[in-house]
């Protein structure tokens, strides 16, 4: 193979490269890093940022962005963990209410995610507001709509606890099997929501529609393509997608108040482009993004591990994705 | 005439791009104190010299003599440098900043102390209050830029080529989004600084316009200067005679469509826009070929855009198989059998990031959709790339990224993207702009024989050879007016270039 060969497989798999070093860098350092236990737990710490980080990624290979998503996270898990208290806990959300089964609730907080999302997708179609402005008004907004639901009588912003078993096991902390050889729930829902996406990207004429919008918006309005409608399911997916993660989340911790989800938009984002999506739209995969999460999940996960502390993570993350961007810019320079 | 006479003299300037020898051993000499009027078709050269004028491009051989002096002239900078300035045809102010900010940009008065120094804003005012004094424009130097009209800025333009002191002002057509009433103003400044020694070289097609306000008249084509004549020799028949003409044979394959039943009836079309199309009717056959010609601004983009959906009707009907059609959007044009290759194709055509397969399949996603929502990614690579092939287009594969790909091959995916659809009517709109001369004759022979196969086709050109060596009737637009439709087998340059300049 000529050096020039070897070069642009680099080029072409800078971030598979980059988990593998950091992953034998850490492995070097701690030889027991290796091992069944390190890899469930990096999976599971990795599952609900995987599905925020998939539904950002859908939105931003739109040539968008969405600030909101972090907020719909909070709204989803304060809905689902209201909803889902154990009968004889001292300060239920709603005192009188019945056991439901599991799933509606689950669905409702989805619905919730997919609405607020259908929302966003109408402000940036319809109203032509540009996404960054957009998301930045709802998230604003989701946030108060929360606080509101929150404080509602006669909970009153005190933290919702005491969820049922049955929606803690199967939406968070369970597993399949026990002991060294189980698979938490969680990872398998990611798993299959990665499935799904991919399909939707590679399959579909929504996903063949999202890249071409993105690549070219102009191109894709005279290519016959309702930009509009096509614009306003993508970020209905999305928001799906953050209201299933907001119930993992409440299942996971158990419990849920408005502050959930705070910022999480921005790991998404920053899992999204070290992954390769490139923010000015038309560019992504689902491998991609699970590889970005994937790293940050490795750095936080690992350097715990190792004992780094966590303010240079923070340091090491942020430099990581300036040079993930910077490497892409050149990438892609290179070919005009 | 002595030497010394002339202020500027380009001598045997040649420019050569890979294919085109785009500038051939061109001399202009401009006296100064005059209006020299460069005149030539779409491609004669006349912006290529002029860019090398400006220091845009470098020109392959020839020398440039300011007052009697050897110039080299490396960049726009050092253009400017020398007085020389150029007003776009296309002008590019800074919309949310003033009037002053926009002339001074990159040399704003300073004033203060040793390393504080600010922006002089008040001395700003004062000089450009000067300049417009002299150049009697009425303008406050605080407007906000974004809130004027085209002419305004155009006067700012002019203000600012001024304030450089140039000696040479060169301006390409500088009329085209002008009133009469502004024409006139214009033409009132231009006589301001005749009268102060400065040169101007003015681009236009306007015969009228050259006839009233030039002095000299330099005519070229194909990269060659025909010559330079007084302009009160000169009259409109005499300047097309000498614009046009030249050898027509074996640049066009061989046609045998032949033109069936009316398919496309287009009556009255009229856009809301004020300065676009209006009242344009038309007729379209089976199998036929209609061109439509005009100069830049005659609005043949934006009729053919309407026709597709892209833009509104105020006011006339559409009838396709005699049956009267509403267009709202591209889905509905391509649902009654239209397809559109747009002129821009890098802002409207291609996706640069997709690959050459996914370029040519978008269009035609809904024929390959499946229950379930899934596509059947079988058939659509099959019959996607079976077309692209089919176009001759060269490629290494079809998954390379279209960015890579030269103009005249990512042409050829969008034209197969759009004969995926199966349409009836193929809009093409300056389907060979930016193509080199081998791929021209390619894209020609798709497009002959697409006619033959009973395709009707609509052809936006501005190249004079390609309209008649391409045409089967041809429709001659003229600022937004129909003027006339010209049959292909007896329509000539001039016919031509009278009905486009009519307006």
């Amino acid at each position: 193979m000529s050096t020039r060969r070897i070069q642009e497989m680099i080029t072409h798999n800078a971030i598979y490269i980059v988990l593998v070093v950091l992953i034998i860098g850490i492995a070097i350092y701690d030889p027991s890093f290796i091992g069944i236990n390190a890899l469930r737990d990096v999976l599971n710490q990795s599952a609900t940022r995987t599905i925020i980080a998939l539904g950002v990624a859908f939105i931003l290979i739109t040539g968008g962005t969405d600030l909101s998503a972090g907020r719909m996270v909070g709204l989803t898990a304060v809905i689902s963990a209201s909803m889902l208290q154990i009968q004889d806990y001292p300060r239920r959300f709603f005192p009188g209410l019945a056991d439901l089964p599991v799933i509606v609730p689950v669905l409702l907080a989805i619905a919730v995610g997919f609405l607020f999302g259908m929302i966003n997708g109408l402000i940036v179609a319809k109203l032509r507001v540009p996404p960054f402005i957009a998301t930045l008004g709802t998230m604003v907004i989701i946030y108060g709509v929360n606080s509101l639901y929150f404080d509602m009588d006669p909970n009153h912003s005190q933290p919702i606890g005491g969820l049922r078993p049955d929606f803690t096991k199967w939406w968070g902390s369970g597993s399949i099997g026990s002991g060294q050889y189980s698979i938490p729930y969680i990872v398998i829902i990611a798993i299959i929501v990665a499935i799904i996406v991919w399909v939707i990207f590679n399959k579909t004429r929504l996903g063949k529609n999202m890249y071409a919008i993105g690549g070219n918006e102009q191109a894709a309005k005279v290519s016959g393509i309702n930009v509009s409608r096509n614009l306003i399911w993508i970020y209905s997916i999305a928001g799906a997608l953050y209201g299933l993660a907001g119930v993992m989340e409440a299942a996971r911790t158990g419990g849920a108040t408005n502050n959930y989800g705070n910022m999480y938009e921005l790991d998404a984002i920053a899992a999204c482009v070290v992954g390769g999506v490139s923010t000015t739209g038309g560019i992504g995969t689902v491998p991609g993004v699970l590889t970005g999460v994937l790293i940050f999940t490795v750095i936080n996960y690992g350097l715990t591990f190792i004992g780094v502390s966590p303010n240079w993570q923070l340091i090491i993350k942020g430099m990581i994705i300036i040079a993930a961007v910077a490497f892409d810019m050149r990438k892609y320079a290179n070919k005009k | 005439m002595a030497e010394q006479d002339y202020y500027l003299e380009m001598r045997s300037i040649s420019k050569e791009f890979p294919g085109v020898k785009a500038l051939d051993q061109v001399t202009l000499q401009v006296r100064p104190g005059t209006v020299h009027a460069l005149m030539g078709e779409n491609g004669a050269g006349k912006s290529t010299l002029m860019k090398c004028l400006f220091g845009i491009y470098k020109p392959d051989g020839g020398e440039i003599y300011l007052n009697g002096k050897k110039t080299e002239i490396l960049s726009s900078s050092d253009a400017l440098a020398n007085g020389i300035s150029m007003i776009h045809q296309e002008l590019h102010p800074i919309p949310f900043r003033d009037v002053m900010e926009n002339i001074w940009l990159g040399r704003f008065p300073m004033k203060g102390i040793g390393p504080f120094k600010f922006v002089d804003h008040s001395k700003m005012y004062r000089d450009t209050e000067d300049l417009f004094k002299q150049l009697d424009i009425d303008l406050k130097p605080d407007t906000l830029v974004g809130k004027l009209s085209v002419s305004k800025i155009q006067s700012i333009e002019i203000a600012k080529a001024v304030s450089f002191n140039s000696r040479i002002i060169v301006m390409d057509e500088p009329t085209s989004s002008l009133t009469g009433v502004e024409v006139e103003h214009l033409f009132r400044i231009i006589r301001d600084l005749k009268a102060k020694g400065v040169a101007i070289i003015y681009i236009s097609h306007k015969m009228e316009e050259i006839l009233r306000i030039s002095d000299d008249v330099t005519i070229m084509r194909d990269g060659k200067k025909i010559g330079t004549w007084p302009a009160a020799e000169m009259t409109t028949d005499l300047i097309i005679s000498k614009m046009v003409g030249r050898d027509l044979t074996h640049r066009f394959p061989e046609r045998d469509n032949v033109p069936g039943d009316v398919i496309l009836q287009a009556h009255d079309l009229t856009s809301p826009v004020d300065k676009s199309f209006k009242n344009v009717s038309f007729e379209l056959r089976k199998g036929e070929i209609l061109g439509i010609g005009g100069l830049v601004g005659a609005q043949r983009t934006e009729l053919i855009e309407a026709l597709f959906g892209l833009r509104e009707l105020s006011a006339g009907s559409i009838s396709i198989h005699g049956k009267k059609v509403k267009i709202k959007s591209p889905k509905d044009a391509m649902k009654y059998g239209l397809a559109l290759l747009t002129e821009e194709r890098r802002t409207t055509g291609i996706f640069p990031v997709l690959s050459v397969h996914e370029n040519g399949a978008i269009a035609n996603l809904d024929r390959y959709m499946t229950p379930y929502l899934l596509l059947n990614e079988k058939k659509k690579q099959t019959e996607t790339n079976k077309m692209i092939e089919k176009l001759r287009t060269k490629t290494p594969n079809t998954k390379a990224l279209i960015m890579n790909l030269s103009g005249g091959n990512q042409q050829k995916v969008l034209l197969a993207r759009w004969l995926l659809t199966e349409p009836e009517i193929l809009l093409l709109d300056e389907p060979t702009r930016g193509i080199d001369v081998g791929a021209k004759f390619e894209i020609y022979s798709i497009i002959a024989d697409l006619a033959r196969q009973g395709k009707s086709i609509i052809m936006i050109s501005s190249e004079m050879p390609e309209l008649l060596g391409m045409s089967d009737r041809i429709m001659v637009m003229s600022e937004g007016k129909m003027t006339g439709i010209l049959d292909g087998e007896t329509a000539s340059e001039e016919t031509i270039m009278r009905l486009a300049a009519q307006h």
